[in-house]
Order: structure tokens, then C-alpha cells, then sequence
């Protein structure tokens, strides 16, 4: 992204470090709020609307986008060493935090209580993912080149179990194609 | 000597990491494929254990990398996986981040982000799929992710409070 002339001064390494560590260990049940709340209301590194253009971006990109975004303000403000000390203050804590609650589950993991709040827990994220799912394809439902890569992509990789390499490979060129003929 | 399970988990997750679209959810089947039923690293119900732990853990989701790392290799494992993952998109982000405001109203850029909007949709719905399928052929666990969805569609309740609910619902032997 080009630095436009508000980009506040002082934004340092460690100063990307703190706030995005801040970011990591605040994101219960999806982080991307607190990423909003952090960069946008509290320090006010960047407005509003140069936030949910860098998240389009990040978003867009493959890669996990909470990481694609804090490379993103990172290298605005400060590079290279932005752009790595960013996402490393942002996934420190929570790495840590989920192996050792990975090693406690494991200590339980012959309690049927755990083993059963494990299964409710997996049946009802389940339901996350869909729900996101039908959210996204809510500006698309209508045009029908979009929902037919769509129901593809979806049949191939759920319904079929074929690899996602050769799936991609095959339906993402046919979607560029469709899609450069039909611009503008 | 580097472990060749270790080498195995980077290169899968080296080339995950270019496919992600729409993060880490978006590889959640590929993962499924390639962890439990090629590979039998994992068996279904450490898959769905580590999903639901990555899900109800603060920070972002694609901690189930790290996770399925760790069950395979430890914690060298945990951390070769979530390298894999993150770097190659990392450095592919930077760079785009650079060009992306000169083209913001070129056509090709439209073009691309119209072609990837239905693939992320269809790689989501998959992983919601195969999800819900891991569960097993149990109908109390397909009914918590029916209700979960509804919930989802229809209120503006907190994600956290439905996860909470699943897990009170499991704790006490309905799924």
C-alpha cells in the first residue's frame, strides 16, 4: 500500500509488537475486531476506511488473514522488520496458550465429560464455518457464473474429497477467464 | 538430522499456505485428507478435538495448524507447521501490498477479485461440510450445528456463548 501523507509518525517496531500481541491474546471467538478496535479506535494508527481496504486485501489474499494483515500495516509502517514483528507479536501468545491447553486436554482426555464438551464444542463450530460460508456467498447468490464456480468448488472438495491443488488448478483459471470476459 | 515427518508436515503446509483462500478455514478439508485419511497421522476424533480446541482458544482460527503440528511431532511440529503456513503468504502479501493501490481500479484486479470470491465461498462451504460429517453419523451433533447456524442467521449473539453452549450440551452426554 502507498503511504498516504495522515500515516501517523512513530509507529515503531515495538510499538507493532505490543499492539498486535495485544490484538492476539484479546481475540476470543475471531480476532479481526480486536484488530479494528486496536488499530483504528485505540491508537489510531489507521482510519476506518484504510482499514477495511487493507482487510479486503488481506482477506482476498490466501494465507491466514489476520497474519496477511498484520504484515500489511506492519510494512506501512515500518518494512521489512515491520512486516515481521507484526504477525510475530500477534500469534506469540496465542501459540503458547494453545499448546499448553492442548497438553492440559490431553492429561483429560479419558474424562468422558471433556471428551463429550470436545464433541459439542466441534458439532457447534461446525456451524460457524457454515454460517460463514452462506454469509460470504451473500453478494454472489445472484449472478449465476459465480454460484456455479461456487457449487464446483464445494462439490469437488467436500462431496468428492478431491485434491485441492488439482481442483484450483482447474477451476481458477476457468473463473479468471469468465471473469475477464465479462468486465466492465 | 532433520525428522522426516517434520520435512512432510512443511511441505504440506508450504504449499496449504499458497491455496488458503479465505484463511485458514478454507484448508480445514485438504487438512482432513491429507492428516487423517491419507496419511492416518491423526485419527477422526483428535481431527475433531483439535478443531474444536482451535476454535474455542483465544486467537485466530488457523491455530489448528499448530495443533495438528503438535499431535504429529510435538512441539517442533506445532511450530514447523505454523511456519509453513504463515510465511509463504506472508512474503506473497507483502509484495502484493506494494503494487495493489497503483491497480485499485485496474480491471484485472477486478477480474481476479470476482473469479476468487466464489472459490473462497465454495472452499468455506466444504469445510463446513466435512466438518459437520466428522462428527460421525450422530444426529444430536448434527442437530448442536443446526441450531448453531440458526442461531448464527438469525440473532447477534456472541459466537463464544454458542460454542459455550456446545460444550455444556457435550459435557453432560448429549453428544
Amino acid at each position: 500500500m502507498s503511504e498516504p501523507p495522515t500515516t501517523p509518525q512513530g509507529v515503531t517496531a515495538g510499538a507493532l509488537f505490543a499492539g498486535f500481541l495485544q490484538v492476539g491474546i484479546s481475540g476470543f471467538g475471531g480476532v479481526l475486531p480486536f484488530a479494528r478496535r486496536m488499530l483504528v479506535e485505540q491508537r489510531r494508527w489507521l482510519t476506518e476506511q484504510e482499514f477495511t481496504e487493507i482487510l479486503s486485501l488481506a482477506q482476498f489474499l490466501p494465507g491466514p488473514n489476520i497474519v496477511n494483515l498484520a504484515v500489511i500495516v506492519g510494512r506501512r509502517f515500518q518494512g521489512p522488520l515491520g512486516a515481521v514483528v507484526a504477525p510475530f507479536g500477534l500469534m506469540l501468545l496465542p501459540q503458547v496458550v494453545v499448546l499448553v491447553l492442548a497438553a492440559m486436554l490431553a492429561e483429560f482426555a479419558e474424562v468422558e465429560a471433556v471428551r463429550g464438551a470436545c464433541r459439542g464444542i466441534a458439532a457447534a463450530a461446525s456451524g460457524l464455518v457454515l454460517a460463514m460460508a452462506l454469509r460470504m456467498a451473500e453478494p454472489i447468490r445472484r449472478i449465476a457464473w459465480q454460484v456455479g464456480i461456487g457449487v464446483i468448488v464445494f462439490a469437488a472438495i467436500g462431496l468428492a474429497r478431491l485434491p485441492m491443488l488439482w481442483v484450483l488448478a482447474a477451476v481458477v483459471p476457468l473463473a479468471l477467464a469468465i471473469a475477464w470476459r465479462r468486465r466492465g | 538430522m532433520i525428522p522426516p515427518v517434520l520435512v512432510e508436515l512443511a511441505l504440506q503446509f508450504l504449499l496449504l499456505s499458497l491455496l488458503s483462500f479465505g484463511g485458514a478455514n478454507a484448508i480445514i478439508p485438504e487438512i482432513h485428507l491429507r492428516v487423517v485419511e491419507i496419511e492416518g497421522w491423526l485419527t477422526e476424533a483428535d481431527f475433531s478435538q483439535m478443531f474444536a480446541l482451535s476454535q474455542a482458544a483465544p486467537g485466530p482460527n488457523v491455530l489448528i495448524v499448530s495443533l495438528v503440528g503438535w499431535k504429529v511431532a510435538g512441539v517442533a511440529g506445532a511450530l514447523v507447521a505454523m511456519g509453513a503456513m504463515c510465511v509463504p503468504s506472508s512474503v506473497l502479501t507483502y509484495y502484493v501490498a506494494r503494487a495493489w493501490d497503483r491497480f485499485r481500479d485496474a480491471p484485472l484486479r477486478i477480474a481476479i477479485q470476482r473469479a476468487l470470491a466464489p472459490v473462497t465461498v465454495g472452499l468455506i462451504l466444504a469445510s463446513g461440510y466435512v466438518l459437520t460429517r466428522t462428527g460421525g453419523d450422530a444426529w444430536p451433533a448434527y442437530a448442536i450445528t443446526g441450531a448453531t447456524l440458526v442461531a448464527l442467521l438469525t440473532t447477534r449473539l456472541h459466537p463464544l456463548w454458542l460454542l459455550a453452549a456446545g460444550a455444556a450440551l457435550g459435557a453432560i452426554g448429549f453428544v
